[in-house]
């Protein structure tokens, strides 16, 4: 088994296929849209491949060390930030290619119309912890 | 990680883990599906592990058995399960012919079946073989137990129409216990300590030398373990391991094992695995290795297996054994997309005292690397050599 990250984008991927912004949809449409974030992961969990899933605000800061017995530094909101996360689903799957069919079906979550959003989602697969022998 | 299945205090949970197989099979040969059989040994070693404190029973098996199949039987008792409890609970079931052994075999067999994916055969291993608990699976491969719990009992159900004393795949099995063993630790369960386990728990119930190897290889392996990792987590390559920190006695067992193995001539895959980490296991530095027989070793091994990892694996035994360039002339042959191989070619390069090539090729090795030891481990080697070649 490999875990994988689908990172969803507020900004910083490829322009969707139904590339209609949240608040101008429908409140039954953003219901859909819930439902079936929802449901993606609850038959996650039922085929044993689900790891984790959360969504993060926009609202973020970037913070750095400042030296010896200062307070960090921070810096931001970016209005204008190029890459920006929505937030992330973590998986734990049997090949690359399941990884790839799961992405592919949380891309086709509905937008607007009720229609799938088609929206890019970043595959990364995850760095193992233990190294297998291979003395 | 003794007892780490069911524990407690004057109860021995190594015993009470290494009766689980045989308990389960004979509750399963009886004819208790598999999942409910489960259950009922899970509450019977639970129960065992109050009772047996205070009251320690002769036949722990026995006592065990009893006490899983009259959970078994109380549990059927739901309404919806009626007609069958009759049929169990008329008659006190003889169990089927065969010793308790082939129940064991059975039960290995059924949890590594060839229509289980290998995560759902080595999470099914661990909990109906092993007695790990599902918190304890779902720690070891960092996911959540709901998650675990899934994966468990789809591959019941998976299996759930295969017959129970149907002859099984040794191969299978042993590519499952393999995986485990492969896994290491996280979590609070040493999966490498319980693939050992339960490997020689399988050698104890069937004669088989490839059983036998591939115990030797992960004996073998173990023994290195503690060498095998620095302070800070990096990993220590084989060469600059402190050679003292090995752990002989595991070493030596290993070794017994694989010579009685081979002995009988049926040479397969984990022997000439275990017979090359014996070889290294031999050296009592790295400089007196014997790379010559350690290339003869991955040419059969070569022949079993045609696998790239091997003509890899081989490449580097040759650049040992016939000085670097024949490595790099038997490395040009692989295909370039081969993990780990841009990793071989940075390591001839070095000993080739190409320092310039070798540190490009370390750094480009590990932006590829699977996993952080590694990536960390080939990021210092280019690290080294660049700080080097400024001096």
């Amino acid at each position: 088994m490999a875990k994988y990250l689908l990172l969803k984008h507020y900004r910083g991927a490829p322009a969707p296929v139904n590339d209609v912004s949240m608040e101008k949809w429908t409140p039954p449409e953003i219901s859909a849209h819930v439902r079936y974030m929802n449901d993606f992961a609850a038959r996650l969990e039922g085929s044993g491949e689900f790891v984790d899933s959360q969504a993060l605000s926009p609202e973020g800061v970037f913070v750095r060390y400042d030296g010896a017995g200062r307070p960090p530094v921070t810096d931001g909101p970016f209005a204008e930030t190029k890459d920006l996360v929505a937030g992330w689903m973590v998986i734990d799957v049997e090949s690359y290619e399941r990884a790839v069919e799961l992405a592919g079906e949380l891309s086709a979550a509905p937008g607007a119309g009720g229609e799938p959003i088609h929206e890019w989602l970043e595959l990364r697969p995850f760095l193992g912890g233990s190294p297998t022998v291979t003395e | 990680m003794n007892g780490a299945g069911a524990n407690g205090a004057g109860v021995d949970g190594v015993l009470l883990r290494s009766l689980t197989p045989s308990v389960l099979g004979i509750l399963v040969r009886r004819g208790a599906d598999f999942a409910a059989a489960q259950d009922a040994v899970q509450d019977a070693l639970v129960e065992a592990v109050r009772v047996w404190p205070a009251d320690p029973p002769r036949d722990p098996k026995g006592w065990l058995v009893t006490v899983a199949w009259r959970r078994f039987l109380d549990a059927t008792r739901a309404e919806a399960a009626r007609r069958r409890r009759e049929d169990l609970v008329d008659e006190q079931p003889a169990p089927r012919p065969g010793p308790a052994v082939d129940d064991t075999l059975a039960l290995y067999f059924l949890c590594a079946h060839p229509s289980l994916t290998p995560s759902s055969a080595v999470a099914l291993t661990l909990r109906a073989v092993g007695g790990l608990t599902t918190r304890q699976i779902a720690g070891a491969y960092l996911v959540p137990e709901a998650t675990m719990a899934q994966r468990i009992s789809r591959a019941r159900r998976t299996v759930s129409g295969v017959r129970f004393d149907q002859p099984g795949d040794v191969a299978t099995v042993l590519r499952v216990l393999y995986l485990v063993f492969n896994e290491g630790y996280s979590g609070d369960v040493d999966l490498a300590a319980e693939a050992i386990r339960l490997t020689r728990q399988l050698a104890a119930v069937i004669d088989h030398p490839e059983v036998a190897g591939l115990l030797a290889l992960m004996l073998l392996h173990h023994a290195r373990r503690a060498a095998r990792t620095a302070p800070d987590g990096g990993l220590v390559p084989l060469a600059e391991q402190d050679r003292g920190r090995w752990d002989i006695r595991s070493i030596a067992e290993g070794v017994g094992i694989l010579r009685a193995a081979l002995a009988r001539d049926r040479l397969g895959e984990f022997q000439a695995q275990a017979a090359i980490a014996a070889l290294h296991a031999d050296a009592p530095t790295a400089e007196e290795t014997d790379w010559v027989q350690i290339v003869e070793w991955y040419d059969e091994l070569a022949g079993l297996t045609d696998s790239p990892v091997v003509r890899l694996n081989r490449a580097v035994a040759l650049g040992e054994a016939d000085g670097p360039r024949a490595g790099l002339a038997a490395l040009a042959a692989l295909d370039t997309s081969l993990p780990r191989r841009v990793a071989v070619a940075a390591y001839l390069h070095e000993r080739d005292g190409d320092l310039a090539t070798a540190a490009r090729l370390y750094a480009e090795a590990a932006g590829t690397a699977a996993n952080l030891a590694e990536r960390d481990h080939l990021t210092r080697q280019a690290a080294r050599l660049n700080a080097r070649r400024c001096h």
